[in-house]
């Protein structure tokens, strides 16, 4: 009797010993892979950082994926206000602040107007609404290569061709759609209700947006803002098509840069140049990711 | 007295109609300039796509030509045949990826957010950023080619973005990984939606790891596959700034997209007719993806309905 039992524990230790083995292989294998692919993803970015603080001798020699043996800051300084570009040796810091000028009244206006056509569309509809917003929804699948004559033409008219302004423009007007479409289906989910009460209450329609709706709607401003500021600092097709030279924004400067390093490459100087040009959007990555994939997911799937 | 009334209620009940139009009022400009955006400049580059204009915009109609001579001209093909290549390796690989990070997240693994992080990073920069730097680490003299030689393996090559033939490689390589972590945020989210009680029930039956997956979960994320490959094909249609970045078209034409056929034509050669024509082709072919999908969701969202 005894050794019945004891013998019963013993196979079910074995079982619970080769159940934690192939666990404990299964996590292996698991975090195994997502190491190895995160090795594949870190890489590009360790590269960049890295090399923008080694010396270029260095980089020469020991190629670009190396352990670095030196350390300096010169290169940052270079890019930032010495760097050549297309013949100009202001470095990229003129066409970040480009970007920064067009970004910042893009990105206010068009999450704006975002929020207040999202809370007609869903909360004040009028007849042949459902229309305006099955079209407001095609401009989301517009390509740039379209619309690329019409503004051309229509920023030259307006005299704001080869400006940043035009660009702000170009952006609002782009960008529309995405934050209608944003709103509107954040709008479409708080109950109706809500607003009879205050309507009950006399609240007129502003009343009504800012006392009810933008008290609630923190989650979807900061996804739009976040969904605006990367996706027009991003840009590059508008910004080297519709402005020239030094009213470019710093994606248009990067590219110049990389290409007009036909002689000797300076890696040193080029990668601090590509980080400076990255950073704003990462940085809002690194602190608002919850809400970057937020709308990432809701912008891909309508 | 009496009309002073009178005015006070007739100017209410003008107000009363003043503030029912308001937000049509408010709403107007938004929808103009959609409406322009949208239907005049597609409509606007249409009429160019006919005309004979060159360096400079003109309006003298010549028909289909710039349509005939864009379908007969030998970079036009190249183009879309890259696009084809593309589209096929990008689009699938992207997707298994995606997947396949997905499942390994969903394995209740230890700080999630960690990996998701990382995997989803370079959709924040742009792909002129991350492209520049991919460029450097395909440049066999100092990039991966230099790295693994210097460890000892001479004979090593990896040169894609030198090689007409393998070019475009080097965009389908640094697109799936600048696109992976997008598949995967999409199908994790569907992951989570499927109900953990069909997952036990098949648990319960015996079902192995493999076969719940293959059998139970995935086929009820059906839509977020379709969905995924419609966003991903959209990508594709659109690449540009990954083959100015990587490849600038080059080696001599053989990386060249409809999208950077587009600004070629337009810009550099001065043909803006042709380069119009092409980009009607661009939106064609969108248009051949989203039509279809968006009555895909309409038929869906009927049965739904239909079902309850």
């Amino acid at each position: 009797m005894a050794d019945a039992v004891l013998g019963a524990t013993v196979v079910e230790d074995r079982e619970a010993a080769v159940a934690s083995r192939r666990r404990l292989i299964s996590r292996i294998v698991i975090y195994g892979l997502l190491g190895l692919i995160s090795v594949v993803y870190i890489v590009p970015l360790l590269v960049v950082v890295l090399n923008s603080f080694r010396t270029n001798a260095e980089i020469g020699a020991m190629g670009l994926i190396s352990l670095p043996q030196s350390f300096r800051l010169d290169a940052w300084p270079q890019a930032w206000s010495d760097f050549c570009i297309g013949g100009q040796c202001n470095g990229v810091a003129r066409y970040f602040w480009n970007s920064v000028a067009m970004v910042v009244p893009a990105t206010i206006i068009s999450t704006a107007l975002g929020a207040i056509n999202g809370y007609i569309l869903s909360k004040w509809k009028f007849p042949g609404s459902e229309i305006v917003f099955g079209c407001m929804l095609l401009g989301v699948f517009m390509p740039g290569q379209i619309a690329l004559l019409p503004w051309a033409f229509l920023l030259g008219k307006l005299g704001l061709a080869n400006s940043v302004y035009g660009l702000v423009l170009v952006h609002c007007i782009q960008g529309l759609s995405f934050t209608t479409l944003f709103f509107r289906n954040y709008y479409v989910s708080i109950p109706d209700d809500l607003l009879k009460a205050a309507r009950i209450d006399g609240a007129g329609f502003w009343r009504i947006f800012w006392k009810i709706m933008i008290p609630l709607s923190p989650p979807i401003i900061i996804v739009t803002v976040i969904w605006q500021f990367t996706g027009i600092w991003n840009e590059y097709l508008f910004g080297v098509v519709l402005n020239s030279g030094s009213n470019q924004p710093i994606t248009s400067a990067l590219v110049a840069l990389s290409m007009s390093g036909t002689t000797v490459r300076t890696y040193d100087v080029m990668s601090a140049a590509v980080l400076i040009g990255a950073l704003p959007p990462l940085l809002v990555y690194f602190f608002g990711g919850k809400y970057f994939v937020r709308g990432l997911t809701q912008g891909a799937i309508k | 007295m009496a009309i002073a009334g009178q005015s006070v209620s007739a100017g209410t009940s003008t107000w009363d109609r003043i503030k029912k139009w308001t937000p049509v009022f408010i709403i107007a400009p938004s929808i103009l300039a959609s409406f322009i955006y949208v239907f005049v400049f597609a409509g606007w580059t249409f009429y160019i796509s006919l005309s004979d204009s060159t360096l400079l915009p003109s309006y003298g109609f010549k028909g289909f030509e710039n349509y005939v001579s864009l379908w007969t001209n030998r970079r036009w093909s190249v183009a879309y045949n890259n696009l084809l290549f593309f589209s096929l390796f990008y689009v699938t690989l992207a997707m298994a990826f995606g997947l396949m990070l997905a499942i390994l997240i969903d394995q209740r693994i230890r700080a999630e957010s960690f990996w998701r992080t990382i995997f989803l990073y370079p959709l924040a920069v742009s792909f002129i950023a991350t492209g520049t730097v991919w460029q450097w680490l395909y440049n066999p003299g100092s990039g991966i080619q230099f790295m693994v030689n210097a460890l000892g393996w001479t004979d090593f090559q990896f040169a894609l973005t030198t090689d007409r033939k393998n070019a475009i490689w080097a965009i389908i390589i640094t697109g799936i990984w600048g696109s992976a972590g997008f598949s995967m945020a999409l199908f994790l989210a569907g992951l989570r939606s499927v109900d953990p009680d069909i997952i036990k029930a098949a648990q319960i039956d015996g079902a192995s790891w493999f076969r719940t997956y293959r059998k139970v979960i995935l086929p009820s994320i059906g839509p977020i596959f379709i969905a995924v490959a419609v966003v991903l094909l959209q990508f594709a249609i659109k690449t540009f700034d990954l083959a100015v970045a990587l490849t600038n078209s080059g080696p001599g034409i053989s990386t060249t997209f409809p999208a950077t056929y587009v600004y070629d034509f337009m810009f550099q050669r001065g043909e803006i007719g042709q380069g119009a024509a092409a980009a009607m082709m661009v939106l064609a072919a969108l248009a051949i993806v989203l039509v279809p999908y968006s009555l895909y969701l309409v038929w869906r969202r009927r049965r739904e309905s239909r079902n309850g």
